[in-house]
């Protein structure tokens, strides 16, 4: 089994590389620099600038120098926020983010599997219809439409009653800060969950054995919970790697509409001001997350299905 | 035991002529082709005919409106210069956006966008997603590992950050923002056109075309690809959505189409700043969005039921 | 005797799309107690839905009507929870396939452990020391080791055994064994053929065996019956069907198969197609293949009916023998 392991975490270590070597150099390939935002700088001062910031030197050079930096953990300066390095800002933001994510997540994971399993088990009612119809929305539906349209109502129709809740800002984490962009966030993913969670439980459901295990004589109840369950949560765990991923774009979103100081926003800010060197931590920052949270759904694989701990 | 076969001569019958009346007729309940039994399920689905009839309609007001209404996208009404409510008599029949634009001209031409979009990225999609994924299924071997380990890579990769990466560096290019979206989207379809490749290939009547002569090139036309066709078509459709959404969100961002030119990610952001004031501004083009994107979603659900029933 | 399991007038139907099909019809059976009952047709002929209704695990679109009883009780109208204290219990059924009748995360130990956990509220270590004993009962070749393997770590036939000693677990009064050897070896085939020939001299619990396969018949059971289109067509003691069948169809099945001691220049087969159970021929379902048929035949169903040496046919001959002429 830790073969198995040592075998995800070695494909893993390229993978990044590869993401940040591609990050690199399509960055530096872009026409125009960091610089050209603000008015035109005598020539002098932009050759000072860019030897600062070691722009001046090959290719290759300032390649390597960023791997090397990467090693040590630094991420180099912003190029838009002069006092800051890149690493001060992601250590900023990251923790917003983080637990804007883990919030959501729980959530939907709390919310969208009980409901996918119901769904599931009245298969083809009224209410297995309502609940996936209600779960189509949830996806349909962007973030960046729900968003808005949630602060507009809790915001501002609402203001005046005891439902308000503040829409922008972060207020170092205050809880009502924090409901309306976690539930934003969290809201597609109930959905892909639950119907993820219904159509994995009801294929399920019909296997051979769970008609042994019915033909057993055992109570549907334990039919479900110990026969069916642990192998319907299989899709639903794959499932978990992708949406990490999305929880990483929607908190962009969700960051920008509510004004929240994440690692989201830092990056839509960094692409909209060509911050190379902010834009590029925070993807590297990402695609590390990604796997991570891969290597995880792995290892949580091996547990709901013994086969694969052989492979 | 008599031991001679039935077909001998001392039965009452002479079976070695089959009863053909009887058998005949037991022949005649007829025998349906898959398409036409999908096509059947197809409309008894009343929720993705609907979809499929309101999609057209979107689709043939956003590319013929404009003709019907007398503002243009990027008109500036000078008398207005603000967001108004709907006014009839100089023609703003939703009204304007806080520029002084008018509304549904600019709500018709960002349908326009999407729904250009959403074809043309798809469309590229599809083409690399079916080559590539019916090559590495049909030629199998290291040809198949290797495009679907790269497959497996770039699905580990946040690719929204690349996408945006490239906008960023190459400029925002209405062609370059649908390829790049294009680039993403077929990673899906590949894994599916290789899945069902796969599944095909091992099948049974491939070997028998194979037996009875046939060559590469005509086991893939007349076996393999209307098996596959089947799949993608449902893809298909259901990628079209996602396109629709990648590009609404670029847009929101600030990151997709560039003004004066506008989609309904765009105008959904605009509307978002002035939602105190005219929530009517976010609000329509996010209707439209919705109903686009639901509709497009309900016909690849049954589209899907439809191909392959046991799938529910 | 008495009947361990009696069948009366059962139909069986589902509700598909394109309308009702009825899959059996009007079947009428019993399985005394320790004998082994084997059940055979061809794909289609409602052998397996047959039982499949007795143990309550029909499809969602599928309805029974008439009455199964298990030693008085009638399975059909009892209740989910009832139903559940009976099966597993006091009536268990092995299936076609043991490469997929098992759990597949769970190790073997534990799923034949609750087996006798939910019926007879034994204690764990009672339970395993109960499942290790059925695992020798089927003679598998280490058994202590097996019990904390996962199914994937077995191959077809120690499956199939596993199913087979999870079935005995309670040690019910019927076994149902629906085509327990179709989808093994033939070698294999033979060893869990002898297994369940053991499990009935030594419990002395009833087996129903359904089959396509009269080979596998013939070794096993004490009393035949053959099912068409749906409907019994004929019953009888093993010897009886084997040496002097009643009905063609059966006839035509003996034939089909074929054997060492006889020169034969073409394989026999049956002509024509199973029926179509949506659209069945008028008359007798199967006139359209019938090497004997009349007019009446195409008109009249023939109804099961007695016959001397506790024997079933439906069939308007009078003997083969005599329509051969």
């Amino acid at each position: 089994m830790w073969a198995y392991f040592t075998r995800r975490l070695i494909v893993a270590i390229p993978t990044l590389w590869v993401v940040i070597t591609v990050a690199f150099f399509l960055m530096r390939l872009a026409p125009g620099g960091p610089f050209d935002q603000e008015a035109p700088l005598p020539p002098e001062i932009m050759a000072n600038l860019k030897a600062a910031y070691g722009l001046d030197q090959p290719l290759w050079w300032q390649y390597v120098n960023y791997l090397g930096n990467l090693l040590q953990g630094d991420f180099g300066p912003s190029f838009k926020y002069k006092d800051f390095s890149v690493t001060e800002l992601i250590g900023q933001g990251f923790p917003v983010s983080v637990q804007n994510g883990l919030a959501a997540l729980i959530l939907s994971v709390a919310v969208g599997i009980p409901l996918g399993a119901m769904a599931a088990l009245k298969q083809n009612s009224g209410a297995d219809h309502a609940a996936m119809t209600v779960a189509m929305t949830g996806i349909v539906i962007p973030n960046f439409v729900v968003g808005p349209l949630l602060a507009l109502t809790f915001g501002i129709w609402l203001k005046e009653t005891v439902f308000a809740l503040p829409v922008a800002g972060w207020n170092d984490g205050a809880l009502p800060n924090r409901i309306l962009p976690v539930v934003c966030l969290a809201l597609p993913f109930i959905a892909y969950i639950a119907r993820i969670t219904r159509a994995s439980l009801i294929e399920t459901l019909h296997t051979n054995y769970v008609r042994t295990a019915r033909a057993k004589g055992l109570p549907f109840r334990l039919v479900v919970l110990r026969h069916a369950f642990k192998s319907a949560m299989i899709p639903v765990v794959t499932y978990l790697g992708p949406a990490t991923v999305f929880l990483l774009t929607g908190s962009m979103v969700i960051e920008t509409i509510f004004g929240l100081p994440g690692i989201g926003r830092y990056f839509v800010q960094g692409a909209l001001n060509r911050d190379y060197t902010l834009v590029m931590g925070v993807t590297i920052l990402a695609a590390s997350l990604v796997i991570f949270i891969n290597l995880l759904v792995d290892l949580a694989y091996a547990w709901l299905d013994p086969k694969v701990r052989y492979e | 035991m008599s031991d001679a076969p039935i077909s001998g001569g001392r039965s009452k019958a002479n079976l070695s002529v089959p009863h053909s009346a009887a058998l005949n007729k037991a022949a005649e309940v007829e025998g349906r082709s898959l398409w036409q039994d999908a096509f059947r399920r197809l409309q008894a689905n009343r929720a993705a005919m609907a979809s499929a009839i309101v999609l057209i309609v979107l689709a043939v007001i956003c590319f013929a409106g404009p003709l019907f209404v007398p503002w243009s996208y990027e008109e500036i009404d000078w008398d207005i210069l603000e967001a108004a409510p709907p006014d009839f008599e100089k023609g703003h029949y939703l009204g304007t956006d806080s520029l002084g634009r008018d509304l549904l001209a600019r709500i018709l031409q960002g349908g326009q966008v999407s729904f250009q979009v959403g074809i043309l990225a798809t469309a590229v999609a599809l083409v690399i997603g079916v080559s590539v994924g019916a090559m590495a299924g049909f030629i199998g071997g290291r040809v198949d590992q290797f495009l679907m380990r790269f497959v497996d890579v770039m699905y580990a990769v946040p690719l929204m950050f690349f996408i945006i990466i490239l906008m960023v560096v190459f400029g925002r290019n209405f062609y370059l923002m649908f390829l790049a979206i294009g680039f993403v989207e077929w990673l899906t379809m590949s894994r599916i056109v290789r899945g069902q490749t796969l599944t095909l290939k091992n099948k049974e009547f491939i070997e028998a075309a194979r037996a009875s002569g046939g060559s590469t090139a005509n086991i893939i036309i007349r076996h393999i690809v209307p098996n596959v066709l089947g799949v993608v078509i449902v893809y298909v459709t259901l990628t079209i959505p996602q396109v629709i959404l990648l590009e609404s969100f670029l847009s929101f961002l600030g990151l997709g189409v560039q003004p004066p030119m506008t989609s309904w990610g765009a105008l959904i952001a605009e509307g978002a700043q002035e939602m105190e004031i005219t929530p009517r501004t976010l609000i329509l083009p996010a209707v439209c969005l919705s109903t686009t994107l639901f509709c497009f979603n309900f016909l690849g659900d049954g589209l899907r039921d439809a191909l392959d029933p046991k799938d529910r | 005797m008495s009947s361990v399991l009696e069948i009366d007038q059962l139909t069986v139907a589902f509700d598909t799309p394109d309308g009702t099909v009825e899959a059996v019809t009007d079947v009428t059976l019993s399985v005394e107690a320790g004998e082994c009952l084997g059940l055979v047709g061809e794909s289609g002929s409602g052998k397996s839905q047959t039982f499949m209704a007795a143990m309550g695990l029909l499809a969602d679109n599928g309805r029974a009507t008439g009455q199964i009883r298990l030693d008085g009780i009638d399975l059909l109208s009892a209740n989910e929870a009832k139903l559940n204290t009976l099966r597993g219990d006091r009536i268990a059924m092995i299936f076609q396939d043991p490469m997929t009748s098992l759990t597949p995360h769970m190790r073997i130990g534990r799923q034949l452990a609750e087996v006798i956990i939910e019926h007879k509220n034994v204690s764990k270590v009672e339970a395993r020391a109960q499942a290790l004993e059925m695992l020798k009962r089927v003679h598998i070749p280490e058994p202590e080791r097996r019990l904390d393997m996962y199914p994937h770590e077995l191959s077809g036939g120690l499956r199939q055994r596993v199913m087979i000693a999870m079935a005995l677990m309670c040690e019910p009064e019927v076994i149902i064994a629906d085509e327990p050897t179709t989808a093994l070896d033939v070698t294999v085939q033979a060893q869990i053929l002898d297994v369940l020939m053991e499990v009935k001299d030594s419990l002395g619990t009833a087996i129903v065996l359904i089959t396509h396969d009269l080979g596998v018949v013939a070794g096993l059971a004490d009393r035949v019956a053959v099912m068409y289109g749906g409907r019994l067509v004929e019953q009888g003691g093993v010897s009886d069907i084997f040496e002097q069948p009643s009905h063609p169809y059966t006839q035509g099945l003996l034939k089909c198969t074929p054997r060492l001691d006889t020169d034969f220049e073409a394989l026999v087969t049956i002509p024509g197609q199973p029926p179509n159970l949506q659209n069945l021929p008028p008359g007798c379902s199967f006139h359209p293949r019938c090497p004997y048929v009349f007019d009446r035949c195409k008109t009249d169903r023939p109804k099961l009916i007695e016959i001397p040496g506790g024997r079933s046919k439906a069939c308007h001959l009078d003997t083969l023998e005599a329509a051969a002429q």
